[in-house]
């Protein structure tokens, strides 16, 4: 990447009139780095300390050096890894029924269809929304008595939220209803870099669809779908918001949930510390992934 | 694709049609149904069969201002004819507006301070995260930067914490400073988040612009600065609105912090909004023309950015 842009030698002449390229560089990128250490990294380090205290804000007891004792208590709990069990559960159904919908979306919306851009920018809008105010209206479209969902599905009484086998399906079912459109734009995106010219041969191949679909669609579109996945499972590993107002089972308690609840419900300050360095250290190892597959992308 | 079509080709291209519009509604009617139910009087709102046609009544807005009781006992005719036509919606629901005792002003309900307050948080944190993003951006994209790599990463990488990791000691320091429940709190962190986003997005903008301009404008004796200001900035306007939009809805819609780092004062519209759903009775047509109101300015958005929401959603890797 460093390649295609050539860059300024600092002792240019224009470096000699005004600011100095150096100067200028060091004052349009520090105040951006500082700032993001003074509130993301500093914070943090607070945050590792109190990870290792039994500190609690909700009183005014000093905080307490107990070394490793919350990462013991934490890591030795059944329910923590039982909250760990419902995440990765639920990671695993949203992402896979995103990238079905969103995919198979972009395969349908991939030819000349009237009204093309403006249906596709209507299918957008879910994910566009505030996923906490429109989470909440799923109460709504979700109750057992006047919901439209059982009326139009003809399922009678059935309870959504609050059944403990299906509650975690139906929040995972408003994340695939919410995040679809964002694995339906990147495919989209793909697909339409597919060469033409690939089909053409595969025609005069006399090649099946399904042939076609695997040897060409599929791989050519991958790299992008990658992107998709990954970015996908990280945010899914990190839900809150609409699934924190759905949710009223044990069934559907989230690590961000527990996490919360944890932190500022019962205010076991250091532990639920110790917890969010457990969670950082899952999500800055995916963040890694996804990064490196971004420049992959950015490189082609 | 102009070459001639075989039967079961254009068969296959009506039926993905049909699966499209299918798709469209599917995908819209949880949408539609806050718009609709925002527009409903009370009785209407959690019928069985569900209500989709119904005459439109405003009544709901009127209420969500504002803070009302039930009648006790009919109101008399001189009033309900002297009274606005927001405040007969609202008698004509079997209720009455709270007044204040002395001085006879409407007592408003919580949701006007709600809006105002997502209002200036995210205007503010918008402005301040795009115009640091965008000279960052430049920065990275222009000059040689030690490490250049690891600094983007350490960028990306602090939009990716979860809230509540970062309001967990954030929530302790602001305590300590009384910065808890404030707009400037709520506005650093939101701009903190928005931040790395917009160097990003800004930096593939940036890279686009041919710096041959700015090299021509510098043989002209402009200084950098200048060059900055008036080669590059004009060409990265688009850039910069899409990014400002972007940045703009994120912290519209930002839910955790609110949550977590207000409670009364600075509350935005996302944790309000939930709140107002009790466990008993709740009047949902009040709750979705508060929705309705919140969502329509994103909805609005997305069409006058639908050109740059795929470079946006990926964070720039991916152009077109």
């Amino acid at each position: 990447m460093a390649d295609v842009m050539t860059r300024l030698e600092p002792n240019t002449r224009a470096a000699a009139r005004g600011l100095s390229d150096l100067s200028i560089r060091n004052l349009f990128i520090i105040p951006t780095i500082a700032f993001l250490i003074v509130f993301n990294v500093f914070p943090l380090l607070y945050s590792l300390y109190t990870a290792f205290t039994d500190y609690r804000a909700s009183t005014s007891a000093p905080a307490n050096w107990i070394g490793l004792a919350n990462f013991r208590d934490l890591l030795s709990d059944p329910f923590i890894w039982r909250n760990f069990t419902i995440t990765a559960k639920y990671v695993i159904i949203s992402v896979t029924g995103q990238v079905l919908v969103g995919f198979g979306l972009a395969m349908l919306l991939n030819r000349p269809i009237p009204l093309k851009g403006l249906i596709t920018t209507l299918l957008l809008l879910p994910m566009m929304l505030s996923p906490a105010v429109v989470g909440l209206f799923w109460k709504l479209l979700y109750d057992p008595s006047f919901g439209i969902i059982n009326y139009f599905l003809g399922l009678g009484k059935f309870e959504w939220l609050a059944d403990p086998q299906v509650a975690l399906y139906a929040v995972a079912i408003v994340d695939i209803w919410m995040w679809s459109p964002f694995v339906m734009l990147l495919s989209l995106a793909g697909l339409s870099a597919v060469p033409k010219h690939l089909y053409e041969a595969a025609e005069i191949d006399r090649a099946g669809p399904f042939y076609t679909f695997f040897r060409i669609t599929l791989p050519l579109v991958a790299p992008i779908l990658m992107i998709a996945i990954i970015f996908r499972t990280m945010e899914a590993f990190k839900t809150f918001d609409h699934a924190y107002i759905l949710s009223t089972q044990p069934t559907t308690e989230l690590i961000a949930i527990r996490l919360y609840k944890m932190a500022f419900l019962e205010w076991q300050t250091g532990m639920s510390s110790a917890f969010a360095y457990i969670v950082l250290i899952v999500v800055v190892a995916i963040t890694n992934i996804y990064v490196k597959y971004l420049n992959k992308a950015k490189a082609r | 694709m102009a070459e001639v079509k075989t039967k079961g080709e254009v068969i296959f291209n009506r039926a993905a049609v049909i699966a499209v519009i299918v798709a469209l509604v599917v995908m819209l009617t949880p949408i539609f149904w806050i718009a609709a139910t925002a527009f409903k009087p009370r009785n209407l709102a959690t019928t069985v069969p569900p209500t989709v046609f119904f005459e439109p009544t405003l009544s709901p807005f009127a209420k969500l201002f504002t803070k009302r009781s039930q009648l006790r006992e009919p109101v008399e005719q001189e009033v309900y004819d002297n009274a606005a036509w927001w405040e007969k919606l609202i008698y004509d629901g079997g209720e009455q507006v709270v007044r204040n005792r002395k001085s006879g002003e409407v007592t408003s309900s919580g949701f006007g301070n709600r809006y105002m307050n997502s209002l200036i948080v995210s205007v503010i944190s918008t402005l301040l995260a795009v115009s640091m993003g965008t000279i960052t951006a430049y920065g990275f994209s222009r000059f040689r930067v030690p490490g250049e790599q690891d600094w983007l990463f350490f960028i990306l990488s602090t939009r990716m914490l979860p809230p509540v990791v970062v309001a967990i000691p954030m929530f302790l320091m602001y305590r300590a400073v009384g910065l808890h429940d404030t707009h400037i709190g709520l506005i650093i962190l939101y701009t903190a988040f928005n931040l790395s986003f917009a160097v990003w997005i800004m930096k593939g903008f940036i890279d686009e612009i041919p710096r041959e301009y700015e090299e021509a404008a510098l043989v002209d004796g402009y200084t950098r600065l200048q060059a900055f200001w008036k080669i590059v900035l004009p060409e990265a306007l688009t850039g910069i609105a899409a990014t400002a939009v972007f940045c703009f809805i994120t912290a519209w819609n930002e839910y955790a912090f609110a949550l977590m780092m207000t409670s009364k004062n600075a509350q935005t519209a996302p944790p309000y909004i939930p709140s107002q759903v009790g466990s008993g009775l709740s009047d949902w047509t009040v709750i979705a023309s508060g929705a309705f109101l919140f969502l329509l300015p994103v909805a609005v958005f997305t069409f006058l950015l639908r050109n740059h929401l795929l470079r946006g959603m990926s964070f720039g890797a991916i152009r077109k």
